[in-house]
């Protein structure tokens, strides 16, 4: 379990990094907190040719409110959000969902960019981002866009982003008063990857994502349907969870986890706040 | 003060405290040795091309472009060992029957199971070895994978080896009393289940390791590795690479953790030492998590279908059961893989009084890997079957289980006797250990609390166990059957001129504190303070010939062995300063480093003695021969195992709508007869414990169909973590073995193989007011919600 021989760049500027991504010689990968990358090139299932760190690009990490939004630079901490006050106030939904990924060790260096870069169908913040109906700023040495949550997530492990566009920063709404948020996740052990999980937001509409349901997070549309038309009626917003393509994995074929994905709707409903 | 010394008042009274070992303090300060911290000059590093199929045929391979790989060095196969390893074959004569085919270390012309090495790379660095095993083209055949125990038994199915005729290794069974007239009897209630116990593994923290080096000038075979026993490596090495077993040393530095796991013959470590002796290069090699999980032995996947006969007033009628257990492609040399199935059949309902039982075992070749002795060899399979069927059946007839329990146990006055399956049973206690325990666990306030918490939708569940642990094996366990594996060990206590003690010992240090019971036993029976004794274990070259660590053996054997070599030594001791200061041994003591009076008063210290006995021999009379080195040898006789015993019980709450269990609260009352360190008992009943409620909720090596493991690594294969984990409650009631003076029996096992029951119990009692019950472990939030017909 070594990882093949790599070149390691660390970049200062942004530019630097995208033009090393540009180079299509070469196959680049961006190094964010390597708590994935690491162990995937060391299972010989990454291979880059060059490893551009992305620990030396000042620009890429913090957190700002922008036009109502708060956007939060790819590569800020795990650690960096729990500590916000500005996240614990204006995005409680990701603050909620933050004690839930993996454990200090790993939060210490995990970025919000690279899981969403690498977009693990079981990870928290893709289903938060898809439940807020946030955006992702992506830049490469051509150019800048943005991607909407919803047209972010392709398929397992297949984003919206090009292999020479950086992830610069997460855009997420401000919640506003009378917003609601819950979130509720089952997993076996504490800091696992979820079992099941489910991100919900009112915020004045309903928005609920689910992950470790499928190769990427899934909105429940058809739940959210039923609880814009009547909030009261849970049950029927768990039973609308029958049109959701579930699938199986090791810890349970598709009925189990569609019966798991009512109690965990039902859980997170139960705790908005 | 005054009236005579107790022990524990005597200085240097160290057994029975919770004295901190030296080696705690190295190892947390990053001094350990491991083997991966070798390095010797001109060292290779070994790494493995393994099958990616659980069964195929290998035709061959093309190796032309890992060969031209930089800093690849060779490249050997299965072939190319032939001639320079000798086959070795997983069979004892014990075990009537048993029949296991030749094992080579890497596949020759068959792959048996996915993981099996296939060709050893061998290179500068273990990353230029990955990167040429990359470039490997392996010529391989698909065979018909067999993976399910029950269906390699079937008529027609594909053989795994055509020389034996059937995938059949070894069956057993016993049949004791009447059984079908019990059962038929009036009155009797029977409950009959199907177990199923899934394969799990050891998961050490530091995984397989070997460096091994040859010196081709002197046919000398040096091999480091992360083991266990280290006499029987050398002469497992010696007989299959033809060398005297005295040219072959063995020696396990600090080991960290082992469990079972790492006291078999591994085909990559065989490999690494024939390597060795073809180059005359030292070769590392360090099995990755990967390789762990698809090659460490594992242990358990056994189906069980069991019944239990109970009368009206709740005693135990008849126990039946027939065990089907899938062992891998091999039983695994040199232990084999039949003794868990034998100690199953051996175990089960040994705390009970019961006059009929009948059991079968069958053992079945299967293309998965492995299958051999792990912490608690059978034990969580006996005692689930038993104590399981035992608190249903209880339930059935509306019985109380502790109750239940005090019906069925042997009385603590009876002993010696023997079990239904025959076992000498000597000094248990489980009667006063089961009242211990409801005490400690408060078990009425707990069967309210249940009560009340039923009330409000919150199901919890209590489980009992009650269980025997076979400790300190007679040469009845391996040797008898011609294993290389001895059930005896050496100590040898040297008083050095310094006035220090060295000691060494033929168990070994695997983490658990061998090292520091021995150097208490040394200091307490030998009078000096224990900072002053330093240990050695691990090396045959300088280590008394013995068995090293298994079986729960290495206090109660080594430990009596060094009792018995420092009081050898404390008498040759006083002999010599008898005649020094011309008084009689019986009036002289050691206490503290020093020779002294009976009343304390110091008269040479041992400093002084050594000295002169080493450098100043002319002042001793010359007819006096001082030996100030002891080596004593200890077994055990007149019974074949000394068994312990132990209560256990679990407290869980079930979320019923989600199948996940949380286990509130876990209580273990303990036998393991004179308890040397307190503190390190305790931490070994705990982790067991821990063991057990990972075999009994969490860890499972998922295998498809195919015979493809599903989840080897550590995201996937889910150990039980810390936060997870209830407060355990440890309590001992202590029985000295009247087998030994020491008295002490072994304590390593015992949670491992009663966590289980126990917490399948509190889970079946939680369930059971919704009418769901299960019988599989791991039990899983799945299975769970499967038992109540939610999904
Ligand atoms: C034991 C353990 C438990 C874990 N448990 C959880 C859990 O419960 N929930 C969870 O969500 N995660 C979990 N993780 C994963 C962890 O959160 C990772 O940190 C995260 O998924 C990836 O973030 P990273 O910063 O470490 O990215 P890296 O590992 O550095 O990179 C991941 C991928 O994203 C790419 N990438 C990174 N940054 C960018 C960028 N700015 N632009 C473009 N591409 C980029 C990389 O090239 C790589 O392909 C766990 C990890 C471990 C080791």
């Amino acid at each position: 379990m070594k990882a093949q021989d790599f070149r390691y760049e660390r970049p200062s500027t942004m530019d630097e990094a995208l033009a090393i991504l540009a180079d299509t010689d070469q196959e680049a990968q961006p190094l964010a907190g390597g708590q994935s990358l690491m162990p995937m090139m060391n299972f010989r299932l990454a291979a880059p040719d060059v490893l551009v760190d992305l620990g030396g690009v000042p620009e890429l990490s913090g957190i700002c409110e922008d036009n109502g939004e708060i956007v939060i630079g790819a590569m800020t901490r795990y650690r960096d959000l729990m500590a916000s006050e500005m996240v614990a106030r204006d995005v409680p939904l990701l603050a909620a969902a933050l004690p839930h990924i993996a454990h200090p060790a790993i939060r210490n260096r995990g970025t919000l960019g690279g899981s969403l870069a690498l977009s693990d169908p079981a990870a928290e913040s893709p289903a938060v981002l898809l439940a807020l109906g946030g955006s992702v700023d992506l830049r490469s040495a051509s150019g800048q866009r943005s991607v909407a949550a919803d047209e972010f997530f392709f398929g397992l492990y297949e984003t919206a982003r090009q292999p020479e566009e950086l992830i610069t920063a997460v855009r997420l709404p401000k919640a506003a008063p009378g917003h609601r948020f819950g979130f509720y996740e089952i997993t076996r052990r504490h800091g696992d990857y979820a079992m099941i999980g489910v991100a919900v937001a009112q915020a004045p509409d309903w928005r609920i994502a689910f992950f470790s349901v499928a190769g990427t997070p899934l909105r429940a549309t058809d739940a959210e349907a039923v609880l814009n038309a009547d909030a009261s009626d849970i049950d029927a917003a768990v039973a609308a969870l029958a049109s959701l393509e579930i699938d199986g994995d090791r810890h349970g074929d598709p009925a189990m986890k569609r019966h798991l994905a009512g109690v965990a709707l039902r859980r997170a409903i139960g705790g908005m706040s | 003060m005054s009236g005579p010394l107790t022990d524990l008042d005597r200085p240097n009274s160290y057994i029975g405290r919770a004295v901190p070992r030296a080696d705690a303090a190295r190892l947390l300060e990053g001094r350990g040795r491991f083997v991966d911290d070798l390095q010797l000059p001109r060292m290779l590093h070994a790494a493995f091309l393994r099958s990616p199929y659980a069964h195929a045929r290998v035709n061959g391979f093309d190796l032309e472009a890992a060969r031209a790989v930089p800093g690849v060095h060779t490249i050997l196969t299965g072939k190319d060992l032939e001639g320079v390893v000798e086959p070795y074959v997983g069979v004892l004569s014990h075990l009537a029957g048993l029949q296991s085919a030749p094992q080579m270390p890497m596949a020759v012309d068959v792959a048996r199971w996915q993981g099996e090495p296939l060709v050893m790379v061998i290179a500068e660095s273990r990353a230029i070895a990955e990167d040429a095993l990359g470039l490997i083209e392996a010529d391989l055949d698909p065979l018909d994978p067999v993976t399910d125990p029950e269906a390699a038994l079937e008529p027609g199915a594909a053989l795994i080896h055509d020389s034996l005729g059937s995938n059949l290794a070894w069956e057993r069974t016993v049949d004791v009393g009447d059984v079908d007239a019990a059962f038929a009897a009036d009155g009797v209630t029977t409950v009959e289940r199907s177990f199923t116990f899934g394969r799990h593994t050891g998961v050490t923290l530091e995984t397989r390791a070997a460096v091994a080096a040859f010196d081709p000038s002197t046919d000398q075979l040096t091999f480091w590795y992360s083991g266990q026993a280290p006499h029987m490596m050398q002469f497992i090495f010696a007989k299959h690479l033809g060398l005297m077993e005295e040219d072959v040393r063995v020696i396990a530095h600090d080991v960290g953790g082992s469990f079972g796991i790492k006291i078999h013959t591994y085909g990559d470590e065989v490999a690494t030492a024939a390597a060795a002796k073809l180059l005359g290069r030292p070769i590392k090699f360090v099995a990755d998590r990967l390789e762990s999980f698809q090659t460490d032995i594992h242990a358990r996947d056994h189906i069980v279908k069991g019944r239990m006969g109970l009368t009206a007033d709740g005693k135990i009628a008849a126990l039946e059961f027939d065990d089907i257990t899938g062992i891998g492609p091999f039983s695994m040399y040199p232990r084999t893989s039949a003794i868990e199935a034998n100690q199953v059949l051996n175990l089960t309902g040994a705390p009970y009084e019961i006059e009929n039982y009948r059991a079968r075992s069958r053992v079945v070749f299967q293309n998965k890997n492995l299958m051999c002795q792990y912490r608690a060899v059978g034990h969580p399979i006996a005692m689930a079957i038993c104590d399981c069927l035992l608190e249903d059946a209880a339930r059935e007839i509306g019985m109380d289980v502790a109750e239940v329990r005090r019906r069925n146990l042997m009385a603590d006055d009876s002993y010696p006797r023997q079990s239904a399956s025959g076992m000498k049973l000597a000094d248990l206690s489980h009667q006063q250990s089961l009242e211990k325990l409801l005490e400690i666990m408060d078990y009425n306030g707990l069967r309210a609390d249940q009560a009340q918490a039923r009330k409000s939708g919150v199901y919890r569940g209590i489980g009992l166990v009650s269980m025997v642990e076979v400790t300190n094996p007679s040469p009845a366990f391996y040797g008898i059957g011609g294993a290389p594996i001895a059930s005896q060990d050496g100590a040898t206590v040297r008083l050095d001129a310094g006035g220090g003690l060295r000691i060494s010992s033929s168990v070994t240090e695997q983490g658990q504190g061998t090292n520091g019971i021995l150097a208490q036993i040394a200091a307490d029976r030998f009078g000096i303070p224990i900072d002053r004794v330093r240990v050695t274990t691990g090396d045959t070259d300088t280590v008394p010939y013995g068995g090293g660590t298994w079986a729960s053996r290495g206090a109660g054997i080594g430990g009596e062995a060094m009792l018995q070599a420092a009081v050898a030594l404390r008498d040759q001791v006083l002999d010599v300063a008898a005649v020094m200061l011309q008084t009689e041994p019986s009036k002289l003591d050691i206490r503290d480093g020093a020779v002294t009076d009976l009343d304390g008063s110091e008269r040479m210290t041992l400093s002084d003695l050594a000295r002169t006995v080493y450098y100043r021999g002319n002042e001793l009379p010359s007819d006096m021969k001082p030996e100030l080195v002891a080596t004593r040898h200890y077994r055990v006789t007149d019974f074949p195992f000394v068994f312990t015993n132990g209560a256990m019980a679990a407290q869980v709450e079930v979320d019923v709508e989600t199948g996940m269990v949380k286990v509130l609260g876990f209580w273990a009352v303990e036998d393991c007869g004179r308890v040397i360190n307190p503190m390190l008992v305790d931490e070994q009943v705990r982790g067991g414990v821990v063991q057990g409620i990972g075999g009994a909720l969490y860890e499972e090596c998922l295998y498809d169909e195919e015979g493809q493991l599903l989840n080897a690594s550590m995201a996937d294969y889910e150990v039980p973590m810390a936060a997870e984990m209830p407060d355990i409650v440890v309590a001992h009631v202590e029985t000295p073995t009247r087998t030994s003076e020491l008295g002490a029996k072994g304590a390593g096992e015992a949670g491992t193989g009663g966590a289980p029951a126990a917490l399948m119990n509190a889970v079946n009692d939680a369930l059971s007011p919704l009418g769901g019950r299960i019988h599989q472990m791991p039990m899983t939030p799945e299975r769970i919600l499967k038992a109540l017909g939610t999904v």
